[in-house]
Order: structure tokens, then C-alpha cells, then sequence
């Protein structure tokens, strides 16, 4: 079989969304992102608590509700395909960090609850693509650009978005991969190939809705007006983390399909490394043996590991003077 | 008083594909009902004439909005049809359609989403293409129009609502279109500011259409009449004479001056 | 709390099914769910099983078996994820695809494990799409905080739901503006580039930030003025009664008899 033509072939069949829905993904890899995102929402959630007060009920009610709505706008850029806003990246920089991660959750829960768009058990691993991964991308725009001219601040945020819809698709076309729905040569490259083009319509938007608010009431945007912030460093750092621990990693289905399927076939298995060590071979509970429950176990934990190892890293690095 | 560029009434420029003296506006037979079922329209049919100036009038609901959507092709789908200029109203003559047909909308902050007014008012020519200078042309010619002409580097989002509605006018009046059809022109406005609105009106030279409640307003500037109901028009004729039956007007939701 | 007309899923009937404690529903979904997802490739039996279940409820509910299938395909276009599938995994040929001068081989179990992947999300759908359908909006999110999702989050939600339709109106209010305006002329060509179309766009998204921000802030002050102090009370209207005991028991139990099924059959 060959890899290149299905991926060209896949390619010409658009699948833009980046809503799963259930099915899709693996019981073991949607329960491991429900983990993360649950641990990474209770955090947000506390922190927009301690930064807003009571004050963030209505507001994050209603950016939430503003984010469904700006969704649906668009604008034609070739050929019937139209350019779309995600949000993420507008709603950390608007919002800051954390109160933009709870703003696109709430997104993309109500998209997946109360329309189906995207399903209920693979619910995690979506607000994680969407909503994590892209206001974590956004908090950079502080950090980079926070106190640099005009032109520096909204090229940094244009790319941030497009970089968020880029690191949304890889996530997702992993998730996918390691869950077996298809296999990683052909999914990663289609996915990624497919959202550099589309991220640059969320660029393009991102831009020009920062601009659009720095020209009309400036004072929002301005470096002392960011809502929840500090500590936007280790949210980053975490997922980064996070991704190369995934992609190193042994990998989780027992099938010899997915990555290692196309190793075999191109020949390249003999020159991976075994790894130095293996927390839980096979992804197997020793007690538990090799069963389904099992599986599911070892990604939580292994998440949770994931998870605190972010944490403790992300503590370590916020004891720099984090720039305003 | 504003400065009136073109005193001729427009009516078509020969690349329209129009009969010289076919009516502004064809209405006929027109029926729509909304996806959740509600029947707002039921057989509606109408003909505005190159410079006339109609007011329509009628109780919430009675489908007045609906109709003037239907004018530019933002709804369709329903039975019935609508010309504009002797052009019909299909999927294809969509953008020349919008170019003859200037709606505006009843609440300006649907249609100021530029940041200053000199960009809302050039979308619509910037839109259709034109060059540069024919389009700053045009904008200053609408904004002298509406009484604006040293607000074009203003913020919208900081206009009062009086002079939002003057900018709206005017983002749709750079298009130069046809006919102008303006829902509820004066609704929300302080005296002051109806005033100005009713004075700019009565000041353009160019065929309108009216969806109202402000009775005073039409009695002063709407030779012609017409009253929608339930989905119907029920009624259309000279204002004074309409005006004259008051039993009519309550009959339909309107009251008596 | 209401969705505009074309959002809500919600449909009124006065069926046993719409009657039960919300929490029920959810858990006996979310676990419904899970149990589809569990069941193995190729077991068309228990699959079938399942489908039987769903259109029950659906009866039970009096939605009506056209409605959910018909809500249910919205699933499809995600298919093309998993087509590969058919062409990837190792097994019997069934039949080869030229395409381009390359040849593709589709094999049995590739095709047993799309087709699995694709029920299972079919039948996963149709059990979303009858909760949605059977549960009022605001019960489902007192369903959601009675199972201990943060208060702070489902009153946020409360509030986006609220909002949503306000806001949606807005922005479709924006998109037929900029639609009445979007005109061509026999002289230019029509549109503009592209970098001045996604400028539009952006600049209607920041407006509607801007509104959105200014509405918050006026809420947030009738609040105040009606004796908020940062605590969102609500009343607890939900008891669960021996038939809502009853429903999760059969669920449950029906729901392991399906996996005990789903294994031994295939």
C-alpha cells in the first residue's frame, strides 16, 4: 500500500473541522485528554476566580457566547473555501491566559452538549485542541509582544493563531493516530497540510480584530490591562512537555499498526531506539494484566505524570521575574 | 442644508439590462414562511415607480422587515417574485441586484463594523471595485449628502445614535443605488435628531421606500401609502386619503393623527 | 434559558422518557456511550442490539425513529478520517484501486474496522441527540452540577446559553449587512482583495467584542443592583424518584448485558 498517494488522496477530501466526534479517538486516548483537560480547567477556573472576582461570571458568560457567535463569521478567500475565526489566540490576548482557556472551553462543551458538534466522551480531547492548546498559544503574545510598536504586536498575535490552528491539527491528527482511527503518515501530514492553509484565515481575522480594538479603544489592549495573568509561561511549557513525552514515547496500541505499522513498511523499525525505560510496558497494569481497564488505567496515569511534571517544571520556571 | 449633487432623480443607467421605464420595484405574488413555520408573508405584491417615495406601515409582524429582505435577495426561497429595475432577483444577479437596492437597516450598529466612517461608508464601493479616487469621491459625496462631511475620520463607535444613522444612510447612498429602502428610519432617535433625519430624507433625490410607525413623518414626506397586515398589503393609495379613514388605520394596528 | 428557535434541540413531548430526573439521563448517555465504544470490532450483533435500544427510547420518547437518524448524520463527513482504514490495515484483499498509476489494496478487516468505527460514532450520536432532545437546557445543566462539574463553570455556561441567542442574532445581523453591501459593478471587479476581506471581518469580530464586553459590563451592574454579591444561588428542583431508580437500574443493566454480548458473539 502505498502512504504518499493516500495521504494525496485523503488531502483532496477537505476535512477542515477540528471537532471528533465519538468513536474516533480510543477509549484509552479520550479518557487520557479528558485527565489533562479536567486538571488543566480546575486550574483556569482558580485562577479567573482569583484574578476576576465576582465580576467573571457575566463577563466569561458572555465572551464565551461572543466567541460561538464570531465563529460564524467568515470571508471568501478562494475557489467557495472561506477563512473562519477559531478564537483562541483573540480570546487569551483580549482575555489573557487563563480566563480565554475557560472562555473556549465553554465553547466548545456547548458545541459538543447541547449541538453534537463534536462528541461527549472524546469532549477532552476536543476542548483541548481548541480551546487549551490555542489560548496557551495566545498567552505567548504578552511575553513576545506586550510591550513592543503596533505593527510587532499584530504580526506576533497572526502568527500565534496561525500557529494555534496548526498545534490544534497536530494534536488532533496524533490523537487520532494513536487511537488507531488512521495511521499516522497519512493523517499528520493531511491534517497539517490542510490547517497551514486554513490557519491563515484565523491569522489574518486575529490581526484584524486587534487591530480593529487597539484603534478603537486602545486602553483594553494595553500591557496593564491583561485580566488573568503570571504563570502563562508554565501552561506552555507543559504542553510542549506534553507533546514530546507523546511522540517519544512507546506507543500505546498493542496492534502492530499505526506508526510502527509504517515503520515496518518503509523499513525504518530497526533504527528506532528501544527506550531507555518503560514506566508501564505495553501500557499494562502489572495486576491487572492485559486488559482493556488496563489500558485506560496506564493513560491516566501516565497523564497524570505528564501532567505534574509540567507543573513542577512550569513552578521552577515562574520563579524568574515573569515580564507584566 | 446639504448639498444636493445630482438633482435628477437616478433611475437605472442603461447597463442594468432594464427596460427604460420599468418600475424601480416589481413585487408579485410574494409568500414566505420562516424554517420554524411562522408565515410571514402571504401573496404580497407591489410596484414602486422611478421617484416615488412609499411609506409602509403596519403592526409588528405584519411581515414589513420580512418584505424589505426580500427586496436585495437576503431572503428568498418562498414563491413569488421581485424585480428591481426589470431585473429579477435570482442567486446570480445577487451582487448586482445589491448595488441597486440600498437597504438600511434599522439599527446602525448592524451595519457601522469599520472602525471610522470613512472606511464604512467606502466598503460598499471598495466592494463592487471601483478605483481609488472614484471611491473617496463617492464617500465624500455621501457624507456631504447625510450632513457628515467632517466626520469621515471619526470612530462609529463613538457616534451618537442620531449621527449612526446619518453614517448608515450614507455607507448605502455611496453605492448609488436605485432605489433606497430604510427600515424604521426614525425609530430611536431623539427630536432633534428626527428632525435632521426627516429634513436629509425629503432632501435626497432618489426613489425610497419606508418601513415605519412614525406617522407624523409619513404624513409629511410619503406622497403614497401602503399597509401591510398579517402578511397582506391591505391598503395602498395617497397618503392623505389613507390618512382620512381612521376606522382603517385602527383596524390595523395604526393610529389616527 | 432558551436557544433561538433554529439552535434548541429540545423537543416537548409528554413522554415517561422526558419525565425523568435529568441526572439519570446523563449518566445513563454518557455511559451508554462509553459502552458502545467498548464493544469490539466486527460486532455487528451487539451493534444491532444497541440500535434497537436507541430506537426504543426514541419510540418511548415519541420523537419518532426519521428524526434522530435524520439528526444523526451529522457525524458523516468525519468518516473520510478513518477511510483509510479500509486500506491500511493488514488482511485479505477484497479488491484493489487504481488510482493514478498506484495500486491500493482494501482489505477485510480494514473494511470490518471502518464500518465498526463508523457505527459506533453513528450509534453515539443518535444516544446524544436523545438526551439533548429529551432534556431541557436548564435541567441538563443542574444535571451537570448535581454530578459535580465546578458550580463557577455550569453558571458561566448558564450564562453563555442565555447570551447565545443575543449574540448570534447580532452577528447575523452583521454578516446580512455586510451581505446587502457586498455589491459588483460592471466596472470593477468585485470583492476586494483578500487581506481587505479578512480586515472587514476581523473588524465586525472586534466590533462584536467590543459590544459583548460594554453588555457584560451592564449586566454585571443589574446583578449588582439586584443583590449579587458573588454567590450564584439556585433552587434545587430535582428529587430522584423510584422510577428514576428504576430507569438507571434497567439502563445499567442492559448496558452490561450488551458487553457480555458484544464478546461472546463475535
Amino acid at each position: 500500500m502505498n502512504v504518499a498517494l493516500l495521504t494525496r488522496l485523503w488531502d483532496e477530501i477537505v476535512v477542515p473541522r477540528l471537532h471528533i466526534p465519538d468513536g474516533f479517538l480510543s477509549l484509552p486516548v479520550a479518557l487520557v485528554f479528558w485527565a489533562i483537560t479536567v486538571v488543566l480547567l480546575l486550574v483556569a477556573i482558580r485562577k479567573t476566580q482569583q484574578q476576576l472576582g465576582e465580576r467573571q461570571i457575566p463577563l466569561m458568560g458572555v465572551m464565551a457566547a461572543f466567541i460561538f457567535a464570531a465563529q460564524m463569521i467568515n470571508f471568501p478567500i478562494a475557489g467557495g473555501t472561506s477563512g473562519h475565526l477559531l478564537g483562541g489566540v483573540l480570546a487569551a490576548v483580549m482575555l489573557g491566559p487563563w480566563a480565554g482557556m475557560l472562555v473556549m472551553a465553554c465553547v466548545i462543551i456547548v458545541q459538543g452538549l447541547f449541538f453534537q458538534d463534536g462528541g461527549l466522551l472524546v469532549m477532552g480531547a476536543n476542548v483541548f485542541n481548541m480551546g487549551l492548546v490555542t489560548a496557551a498559544l495566545g498567552s505567548l503574545y504578552h511575553g513576545l509582544a506586550g510591550r513592543r510598536s503596533r505593527g510587532v504586536r499584530l504580526v506576533t498575535a497572526g502568527v500565534l493563531a496561525w500557529l494555534s490552528v496548526v498545534a490544534g491539527a497536530l494534536f488532533t491528527a496524533l490523537q487520532l493516530g494513536f487511537s488507531g482511527t488512521s495511521p499516522f503518515a497519512v493523517v499528520v501530514p493531511a491534517m497539517l497540510g490542510v490547517h497551514v492553509l486554513i490557519g491563515i484565515g484565523e491569522g489574518l481575522i486575529t490581526m484584524a480584530a486587534l487591530a480593529f480594538v487597539m484603534q478603537v479603544r486602545p486602553d483594553l489592549v494595553a500591557v496593564e490591562a491583561v485580566r488573568t495573568g503570571g504563570g502563562r509561561g508554565w501552561v506552555v511549557v507543559g504542553l510542549v512537555i506534553a507533546l514530546v513525552v507523546a511522540v517519544l514515547s512507546p506507543i500505546a496500541s498493542a496492534d502492530p499498526d499505526g506508526l510502527e505499522r509504517v515503520a515496518i513498511d518503509m523499513g525504518f523499525e530497526e533504527i528506532a531506539a528501544a527506550p531507555p525505560y518503560e514506566l508501564l510496558p505495553d501500557y499494562v497494569i502489572p495486576f491487572l494484566g492485559e486488559t482493556p481497564l488496563s489500558t485506560i488505567l496506564a493513560g491516566v496515569i501516565g497523564a497524570l505524570v505528564v501532567a505534574l511534571v509540567a507543573f513542577a517544571v512550569g513552578r521552577l520556571l515562574r520563579q524568574r521575574p515573569a515580564a507584566a | 442644508m446639504p448639498i444636493i449633487y445630482e438633482p435628477v432623480v437616478r433611475c437605472g443607467d442603461g447597463w442594468s439590462r432594464a427596460a427604460p421605464d420599468a418600475p424601480a420595484l416589481e413585487v408579485e405574488g410574494l409568500h414566505f414562511a420562516y424554517p420554524d413555520g411562522h408565515v410571514a408573508l402571504r401573496g404580497v405584491s407591489l410596484q414602486v415607480r422611478c421617484g416615488e417615495k412609499v411609506a409602509l406601515v403596519g403592526p409588528n409582524g405584519a411581515g414589513k422587515s420580512t418584505l424589505l429582505l426580500h427586496l436585495n435577495g437576503l431572503l428568498n426561497g418562498g414563491q413569488g417574485s421581485v424585480r428591481v429595475m426589470g431585473m429579477p432577483v435570482t442567486t446570480s444577479n445577487l451582487p448586482f441586484i445589491r448595488a441597486r437596492v440600498g437597504l438600511v437597516f434599522q439599527n446602525p450598529d448592524d451595519q457601522l463594523f469599520s472602525p471610522t466612517v470613512y472606511e464604512d461608508v467606502a466598503f460598499g464601493p471598495l466592494h463592487m471595485g471601483l478605483p481609488e479616487d472614484e471611491v473617496r469621491r463617492r464617500v465624500a459625496q455621501a457624507l456631504a449628502q447625510v450632513g457628515m462631511a467632517h466626520y469621515a475620520d471619526r470612530l462609529s463607535y463613538h457616534l451618537s445614535m442620531g449621527e449612526k444613522k446619518r453614517v448608515a444612510i450614507a455607507t448605502v447612498l455611496s453605492m448609488h443605488p436605485d432605489i433606497l429602502v430604510l427600515d424604521e428610519p426614525s425609530a430611536g432617535l431623539d427630536p432633534r435628531a428626527r428632525r435632521g433625519l426627516i429634513n436629509l430624507l425629503r432632501s435626497l433625490p432618489i426613489t425610497m421606500l419606508a418601513s415605519t410607525h412614525d406617522m407624523l413623518m409619513v404624513r409629511e414626506l410619503f406622497p403614497r401609502m401602503v399597509i401591510m397586515d398579517e402578511g397582506r398589503i391591505v391598503a395602498d393609495g395617497p397618503t392623505a386619503e389613507l390618512l382620512a379613514q381612521p376606522e382603517l388605520l385602527e383596524a390595523h394596528g395604526l393610529e389616527a393623527l | 434559558m432558551m436557544l433561538p428557535n433554529t439552535l434548541d434541540r429540545y423537543h416537548d413531548r409528554p413522554s415517561s422518557i422526558h419525565d425523568l430526573d435529568p441526572r439519570v439521563k446523563v449518566v445513563v448517555t454518557l455511559l451508554g456511550i462509553f459502552s458502545v465504544l467498548w464493544l469490539p470490532d466486527g460486532a455487528w450483533g451487539a451493534y444491532g442490539l444497541v440500535w434497537c435500544m436507541v430506537l426504543a427510547v426514541a419510540l418511548v420518547a415519541q420523537l419518532g425513529v426519521g428524526w434522530v437518524l435524520r439528526r444523526s448524520l451529522v457525524a458523516l463527513p468525519f468518516a473520510l478520517v478513518a477511510i483509510t482504514l479500509v486500506f491500511t490495515l493488514p488482511g485479505q484483499t477484497l479488491f484493489t484501486l487504481q488510482l493514478g498509476g498506484w495500486e491500493i489494496r482494501a482489505s477485510d478487516a480494514g473494511l470490518v474496522r471502518f464500518g465498526s468505527v463508523l457505527v459506533r460514532s453513528w450509534l453515539s450520536v443518535q444516544m446524544a441527540i436523545l438526551l439533548v432532545a429529551t432534556t431541557r437546557i436548564p435541567d441538563l445543566l443542574h444535571a451537570l452540577r448535581h454530578l459535580r462539574v465546578p458550580t463557577l463553570l455550569v453558571t458561566i455556561l448558564a450564562f453563555m446559553v442565555r447570551y447565545l441567542s443575543v449574540l448570534v442574532d447580532e452577528v447575523t445581523r452583521l454578516l446580512r449587512a455586510r451581505q446587502a453591501r457586498s455589491a459588483a459593478s460592471a466596472q470593477g471587479k468585485a470583492g476586494g482583495s483578500l487581506l481587505w476581506r479578512a480586515r472587514i471581518a476581523g473588524n465586525m469580530a472586534g466590533q462584536l467584542f467590543l459590544r459583548s464586553l460594554e453588555r457584560s459590563d451592564r449586566i454585571y451592574s443589574a446583578m449588582l443592583a439586584r443583590g449579587f454579591r458573588g454567590q450564584y444561588v439556585t433552587v434545587n428542583p430535582h428529587r430522584m424518584r423510584r422510577r428514576d431508580w428504576l430507569a438507571l437500574g434497567v439502563a445499567l443493566a442492559a448496558l452490561g448485558m450488551l458487553q457480555w454480548l458484544g464478546r461472546a458473539l463475535s
